[in-house]
C-alpha cells in the first residue's frame, strides 16, 4: 500500500468542503445549510493540521483553535438569527426568506 | 514513540476513517429529517478527530470532540427541537437550482484534485514527527506566545457572540 501523504488528507479535506458546499448551495432548511457550514469549517480544519504535520510545527493547529471558536461564536449567532425568525415568519426555508428581495 | 514499534496499521486506519467522514457527510445533505443529519454529523467529526490523531495532533482531537461533538451539535439538536416543523419533513427538500449547484461543486472537486496531483512534487515529505508527548504544553506556550493577541481577540468575539445571541433569541428587545 502506498503510504499516506499530505495529499490524502488534502484530498479528503476538498471532498468534505465541496460537500459542504452543495449543502449550502442546494438544500432549503437553513438548519442544515447551517450544519454544511460546519463540514467547509472541518475541512479547513483538516487542511490546517495536515500542513501542520507537514513541515513539523505547530502553527497549523493553533490556527484550527481559533477556527474552533469561530465557528462557535458562528454557530450560535446563526441558530439565534433562527429562532428570531422563526418566530415571526413560522418558516426555516432558505427561499422563503426573502424579506430584503424586492 | 520507542524504535521497535510500528505505527497502528496507518493505511488501513486512514482510508476507513476518510471513508466513514465521507460518507456521513454525503448524509448529512440528502437526509429529510434535520435530527438525522445532526446525528451524521456527529458521525463526520469523530472521524475527522480520528484523522487529527493520526496527525499527531492529540490537543486539537480533543477539541474537536468537546467543542464539537459536545457543544455545538447539542446546540443544532436544541435548535432543532425547537423549530421542529412537521410539514417541512413532507416538504420539497432541495431548492429548484440544485442541479447547477451540484455541477458547479463537483467541477470545484475536480479542480482541487488536478492541482493537487499536478502539484505532487511541491509538497514536501513530512519532516520528523511532531513531538506527541507535550503536545498541550506546546500549543498552550503559542497560544499565551506568538498568539496572545489573537487569543484575547478571540475571547472577545465569544463575547459578543453569546450577547449577539442572548439578546436575537430573546422574545422582546
Amino acid at each position: 500500500m502506498v503510504p499516506i501523504t499530505t495529499l490524502h488528507y488534502l484530498v479528503v479535506a476538498a471532498a468534505l468542503f465541496v460537500l459542504g458546499v452543495i449543502g449550502v448551495l442546494t438544500r432549503r432548511n437553513v438548519v442544515i445549510v447551517l450544519m454544511s457550514i460546519e463540514l467547509i469549517l472541518n475541512a479547513v480544519n483538516l487542511n490546517l493540521v495536515a500542513f501542520s504535520r507537514m513541515w513539523g510545527n505547530l502553527h497549523g493547529q493553533v490556527f484550527s483553535i481559533f477556527i474552533v471558536v469561530d465557528a462557535a461564536a458562528e454557530a450560535a449567532v446563526g441558530l439565534g438569527i433562527l429562532i428570531a425568525f422563526f418566530r415571526n415568519k413560522e418558516t426555516i426555508n432558505v427561499d422563503e426568506i426573502d424579506l430584503l428581495k424586492w | 514513540m520507542t524504535p521497535g514499534m510500528t505505527p497502528v496499521a496507518t493505511p488501513f486506519f486512514f482510508y476507513f476513517l476518510s471513508a466513514l467522514a465521507v460518507i456521513s457527510g454525503v448524509l448529512v445533505i440528502t437526509r429529510r429529517n434535520a435530527v438525522h443529519s445532526a446525528l451524521a454529523l456527529i458521525v463526520t467529526l469523530l472521524a475527522v478527530s480520528g484523522l487529527y490523531l493520526m496527525l499527531y495532533a492529540p490537543f486539537v482531537a480533543g477539541v474537536q470532540i468537546i467543542v464539537y461533538a459536545g457543544g455545538i451539535m447539542v446546540l443544532f439538536l436544541f435548535v432543532i427541537m425547537l423549530v421542529n416543523l412537521e410539514r417541512t419533513v413532507k416538504e420539497r427538500q432541495f431548492n429548484r437550482i440544485w442541479p447547477v449547484g451540484v455541477v458547479a461543486a463537483v467541477a470545484l472537486l475536480g479542480l482541487f484534485v488536478s492541482v493537487f496531483v499536478k502539484g505532487k512534487n511541491l509538497f514536501p515529505e513530512p519532516r520528523i514527527p511532531l513531538a506527541e508527548a507535550n503536545n498541550t504544553q506546546q500549543v498552550g506556550i503559542m497560544l499565551y506566545g506568538n498568539y496572545m493577541f489573537a487569543f484575547e481577540i478571540a475571547s472577545l468575539l465569544l463575547l459578543v457572540a453569546i450577547l449577539g445571541a442572548v439578546i436575537m433569541a430573546k422574545k422582546r428587545i
